[in-house]
Formats: structure tokens, C-alpha cells, sequence
């Protein structure tokens, strides 16, 4: 089976491309992907819920929203996403369900964390279903 | 490569211009502090686009500017340099940055290296147990709403009236810990919510609290103006920004400016260059909504220096007078600023965008305080976790050519994954306590990120911003004590 995300290297922060079997797939690939950059998700259990709706008006702005919601959970009440569920899904709008857990000192692996999804080199490749995004780190 | 490399015209041993006929769209053309052999890795690494690419912005004067700790970032590289007109230029949040207000602030001891002796690995576990660090830390304060708006508008002031530190410490503060035209309302519910658990935690990255001896002393009446009295002399280092408040802050206006710049006709290359008139409605929102996240890393900076005091107290048997722990300096290198330049002759009125890159203002200029008039302002450069930290001044070359800007570090030489690749964080650790530094850290492939080889040597970095004649060196520090998120 393909990977379902990869990070590429840059000097001083991280890229992330996401794939999928269609593309709302890959951004909820993308989410995994910025997650395992952060924690050793290997150590997260996926018992608590978040629904999470975006809306943007292209599909590149719905990626770096995206990402960024899922940063503001973490800041806000400590979650870390493990699993994504998608709802519903158009260029403009993702609708999903994370599953994850609040984060726990004693248990979870720190690995590095991240500042902020960015558009510099950002790409949402709707014919091969695979995106891409770079973390500030 | 050889191309990029052809496209670059030596100006003096130190100064590279990409001119504008690199591309067809630059405004002004591209000027590089760098030594030469600092050239292949700077050419290698899209950095040359990413001047480029700044060097498009509207009413960008004089030239895009690049430190030689420059290293490929996202939108602008970071150490980059970018002044705009306000009457049609414009500001980007993406020449700031997320981290707003990332910067360092440096506190003398009044202690010598031997009053560590013994007790250095326990004031590193105080500063770690007293200062909230790493991924996903939240501080001891909870920020309700009335709060939120004093540390918007108040930064390192409003911490001090809470009982975080000491009025003294404003003095020698840029912009005094507060800097004028915050607006709060400008600051999205988002940012404010990232920001109510945060305020006092130090963060992740490359974010930390050194403990510095001083090694060398380049400048002793300047050094003692600055109370840096001899080697052997601690000093402690703090690094940090705006945390989420400020990462959200800036997701929010590079998307209130993309939406803009049809509306202003402004295109440009990147994205994340996403830009406004600096005198727009977008504009004044989004540097109202930057100074409030500068003034929360301000207030930010003055807890965690709070906690330091705190931790030094309950290690070292002394009194706080006979510790010390007074603020030499606090700086701030990733902001965009309002100053007045001197341009063919004439004062104007510029918005500075600073984005790893340090204020660096000459001797006698009205912004520094007095105590430092007749030296010019501090500046301080950390390297990373192994090697030294500098103390320079700001210059009058610096004020004619750069803005009065400078370097902010090391710079980054390899990636975090290369880093992570070819270092192990628990081997780096035990080299360093080899050493006799003692590092406490949130995460071990943190630690394999930040050593030492995955960063420019400082040295290469000071010698170049010193032959230039953008600062001075006044001392150099080497660690002792790291923590780290």
C-alpha cells in the first residue's frame, strides 16, 4: 500500500505532501501527516471526538485552514488527532470527525512542533488526488 | 547552480547584489551579506528566489536584503530585510512571520561562573520546573478577557504591574515592552483562545533559556556600560516569541490579505507574500492585530524572566541584589516596524520589515535608552545550543544601509530530518555534558534538530555583519546551561 504522506526536507522547517484514494483522503492524510510530525502517534489512543467544519473560497486556502484547525485544537484543549473521519467534502468546504486524545505528558512522545501550516510551495493536486503544504516550524 | 551563481555581482568582499535583471519582475534589486564561501550553500537553496520574490512588493525601497545567517524560509527567507513606502507600499504579514515578536532578551548576573559549581545541574531543573516548556505546555496563568486586552495593549508593562518582574526591566526593553498602536479588536477569537493558556511557557523549536559564561570581551567600555564586567561572568539568554496568539494572528491576515490584493491590484510570486497597502483598512487592522501579539511576546519574555529570577533564587544562596539577574537588552526579530529612515537626504516614514533579523540602531538615535545612547542599541545573536552567543552594537552603517537591521543567529545549515539523520539527541546530550553543558529538553529529536551541525558556525555569521560594518562585537558568550522545549 502507498504511503499516505511523506515529509520533505527544507532547511528550516518541514514539508509535508499528502495522498489519497480520491483528494478529500489525502487532506485528511495531510492532518495524520502534520500529527506524526508532532507526536509518536504510536502512543495516542483515538477516544475523544471533534467535529470540525471548514470553509474557504479555493482549495489551497481550505488546505492551510485545515492544517491550522488542527493546531488550534491542540493549543486550545490539548488534542492530538490520531484519525479522521470524513463527513462531507467540496473545494471550498471539508466537513470531518477527529479522533484523538488530550495530550499527556507521562505518556505521549513529543517529536517537534509546529507553528503554522504555510503557502509558500502549497499545492492541491485534484487530478492525483495529493497535496502539499509546508510547516513552520 | 553556476547560473544562479553568475547572477550574483560581487560589491565588496562582504556585499553581493542580485540585480534587478535577475528577473523581470523584482522593483529593486537584491543586496547579500555574505562571505564567499557562504555562497554555495546560499545559492543552493532557493534563497536567491526568495529575494527575488520580496524584491516584487510594492514600494519596496532601495533593495530586498538578505543577513548572512540567511536560510530559505517560507514567502521571505528568513534573516531577510524589506522597508516599504507607507504611501503605496504595502505590509506582509508573510515579512513577519508566525512567531511575532520572536526575540531575545539577555539578563546579567552579578555572579561568577564558580558560584555554579556544584549546582548547575539544579538551577538547570529549577529553570525547567519554573519555566513551562516544550510542545503542548500551558503556563500557570489563565487569561480572561479583561486580562487579554492588558497584555495586548500593555505587553511587557501590563506583566509587570501584575508583579513579573521589575520597572527597570521596561527601560531596556525595545519599544519599552509596549508598543504603541495595538488593537486589540483586531485580534481574532481564535488567537485570543491560543493565547489564554500560553502566556509564561517558553514553546518548542528552537525556542530556549541559556546560561551563558562570558568567554571573550571584544569592547570592555562598552561591555561595561551593558554591566558585562569580565569573563567568567554569567549571563542568561532567553528566546521566545508570540506563541500561538501570534501563529494565528498571522494565518488570519495572510488571508484577509489574499483576499485583498485583487481589490488592489497586487499580485505577487508567492503566496505567502500576501500583501495590503500599508495605509489600507487591511493594513492598519493587520499591524494593529502584529503590535497586540508583539506586546503578548513581550509580556511572554517578561514572565518567563520572572521565573528565571525565581529559579536562580531558590538555587543560588544569595540575595537577589547580590544575583543580579538585570536586563541588559530585549530585541525582537521578526516584526514589522514604522521608522524614520534617512533617504537621499529627507526623513521618511517606512514600515520595516524585520523577518530573522535584529534591530540595530546606531549610537545617539532617539529610540535607545540613555544608557546605551553613547554606545548604540545592544544586539544580541544567539548561536546554537554548543557553540557561542554574541553581544554587538548597533551602527550608523548599519542605520544608512539596512535600515538599521542585522542578524538574529546562526542560521540553519541542514534540515531537521538531515539533522535528526545523522545526530542522535541522547549522544548529543552526553557530548555536551562532556562539556560541561547541561541541556534539559521536551524532546530528544528536538534536541537532534537544534545541535550544533545542524547550524552555521555564529562565528562566520558576526564575522561578516562586523566586516560590513552593521554591528560591532562587543562580547561572546558560551553556554553552560540549556533548556529547551
Amino acid at each position: 500500500m502507498r504511503n499516505k504522506y511523506k515529509t520533505i526536507e527544507h532547511t528550516a522547517d518541514i514539508g509535508l505532501v499528502a495522498y489519497g484514494e480520491n483528494l478529500p483522503e489525502a487532506f485528511l492524510n495531510a492532518g495524520i501527516g502534520m500529527s506524526s510530525i508532532m507526536v509518536d502517534l504510536r502512543t495516542v489512543k483515538a477516544d475523544t471526538r471533534i467535529d470540525i467544519i471548514i470553509e474557504e473560497d479555493d482549495p489551497e486556502k481550505l488546505l492551510f485552514e485545515w492544517l491550522n484547525r488542527l493546531l488550534y485544537y491542540f493549543d486550545t484543549r490539548s488534542i492530538i488527532f490520531k484519525r479522521f473521519e470524513l463527513i462531507s467534502f467540496a473545494s471550498n468546504r471539508l466537513e470531518a470527525s477527529g479522533y484523538g486524545e488530550k495530550y499527556n505528558p507521562l505518556r505521549h512522545i513529543i517529536k517537534t512542533g509546529v507553528k503554522s501550516a504555510t503557502f509558500h510551495k502549497i499545492m492541491v493536486d485534484e487530478k492525483k488526488n495529493r497535496v502539499r503544504v509546508l510547516l513552520d516550524i | 547552480m553556476k547560473r544562479v551563481n553568475s547572477a550574483l555581482e560581487q560589491i565588496d568582499r562582504y556585499r553581493w547584489r542580485l540585480p534587478r535583471e535577475y528577473r523581470q519582475d523584482m522593483r529593486v534589486p537584491g543586496i547579500i551579506y555574505a562571505s564567499r564561501e557562504m555562497l554555495p550553500h546560499i545559492t543552493e537553496e532557493n534563497v536567491l528566489g526568495q529575494v527575488a520574490n520580496v524584491a516584487c512588493l510594492p514600494g519596496i525601497i532601495r533593495a530586498s536584503m538578505a543577513m548572512p545567517d540567511v536560510h530559505w524560509g517560507y514567502g521571505f527567507p528568513i534573516g531577510g530585510v524589506a522597508a516599504t513606502d507607507l504611501e503605496g507600499g504595502v505590509v506582509s504579514p508573510g515579512g513577519v512571520g508566525f512567531d511575532i515578536n520572536c526575540g531575545v532578551r539577555l539578563l546579567r548576573t552579578r555572579l561568577d561562573s564558580t558560584a555554579l559549581d556544584g549546582k548547575l545541574e539544579k538551577l538547570v531543573r529549577a529553570l525547567w520546573d519554573c519555566i513551562p516548556s516544550g510542545l503542548g505546555t500551558t503556563g500557570i496563568i489563565r487569561l480572561g478577557k479583561r486580562d487579554m486586552e492588558g497584555v495586548l495593549t500593555g505587553g511587557a508593562c501590563w506583566a509587570v504591574e501584575q508583579g513579573y518582574g521589575r520597572y527597570d526591566d521596561l527601560l531596556y526593553t525595545e519599544e519599552n515592552g509596549q508598543v504603541a498602536g495595538a488593537d486589540p479588536d483586531a485580534v481574532g477569537l481564535h488567537a485570543r483562545e491560543r493565547g489564554s493558556l500560553q502566556l509564561g511557557t517558553l514553546g518548542s523549536g528552537n525556542h530556549f533559556v541559556e546560561i551563558g559564561v562570558v568567554d571573550e570581551i571584544y569592547e570592555p567600555e562598552a561591555a561595561r556600560v551593558m554591566g558585562i564586567e569580565k569573563t567568567g561572568q554569567v549571563l542568561v539568554w532567553i528566546h521566545t516569541g508570540s506563541r500561538g496568539l501570534g501563529h494565528q494572528v498571522a494565518d488570519d491576515y495572510i488571508k484577509v490579505m489574499l483576499e485583498a490584493m485583487p481589490r488592489y491590484g497586487i499580485s505577487v510570486p508567492d503566496r505567502q507574500l500576501a500583501c495590503a497597502p500599508v495605509s489600507s483598512k487591511e493594513g492598519n487592522s493587520y499591524l494593529g492585530a502584529m503590535r497586540s501579539a508583539a506586546n503578548y511576546a513581550w509580556a511572554n519574555r517578561q514572565i518567563i524572566t520572572h521565573h528565571a529570577r525565581q529559579a536562580f533564587a531558590s538555587v543560588i544562596n544569595a540575595c537577589e541584589n547580590s544575583i543580579g539577574l538585570d536586563l541588559v537588552y530585549d530585541v525582537s526579530h521578526n516584526i514589522a516596524k514604522i521608522e524614520s529612515h534617512s533617504l537621499e537626504g529627507k526623513a521618511r516614514s517606512l514600515c520595516v520589515h524585520r523577518k530573522g533579523a535584529t534591530r540595530a540602531f546606531p549610537p545617539g538615535h532617539a529610540q535607545l535608552p540613555e544608557l546605551y545612547s553613547a554606545i548604540g542599541q545592544p544586539v544580541l545573536v544567539p548561536g546554537d545550543m554548543g557553540r557561542y552567543s554574541y553581544i554587538l552594537t548597533g551602527t550608523q552603517t548599519a542605520m544608512e544601509e539596512t535600515f538599521g537591521s542585522t542578524c538574529h543567529g546562526a542560521g540553519r545549515m541542514k534540515s531537521r530530518k538531515e539533522a535528526k539523520r545523522i545526530i542522535d539527541g541522547r549522544e548529543f546530550v552526553k557530548e555536551l555534558a562532556g562539556r560541561g553543558i547541561v541541556v534539559q529538553a521536551g524532546s530528544l529529536s528536538g534536541i537532534a534538530e537544534e545541535a550544533s551541525l545542524a547550524y552555521k558556525d555564529i562565528t562566520s555569521v558576526i564575522d561578516v555583519v562586523t566586516g560590513a560594518g552593521l554591528s560591532k562585537p562587543v562580547a561572546r558568550t558560551r553556554p553552560v546551561g540549556v533548556i529547551k522545549g
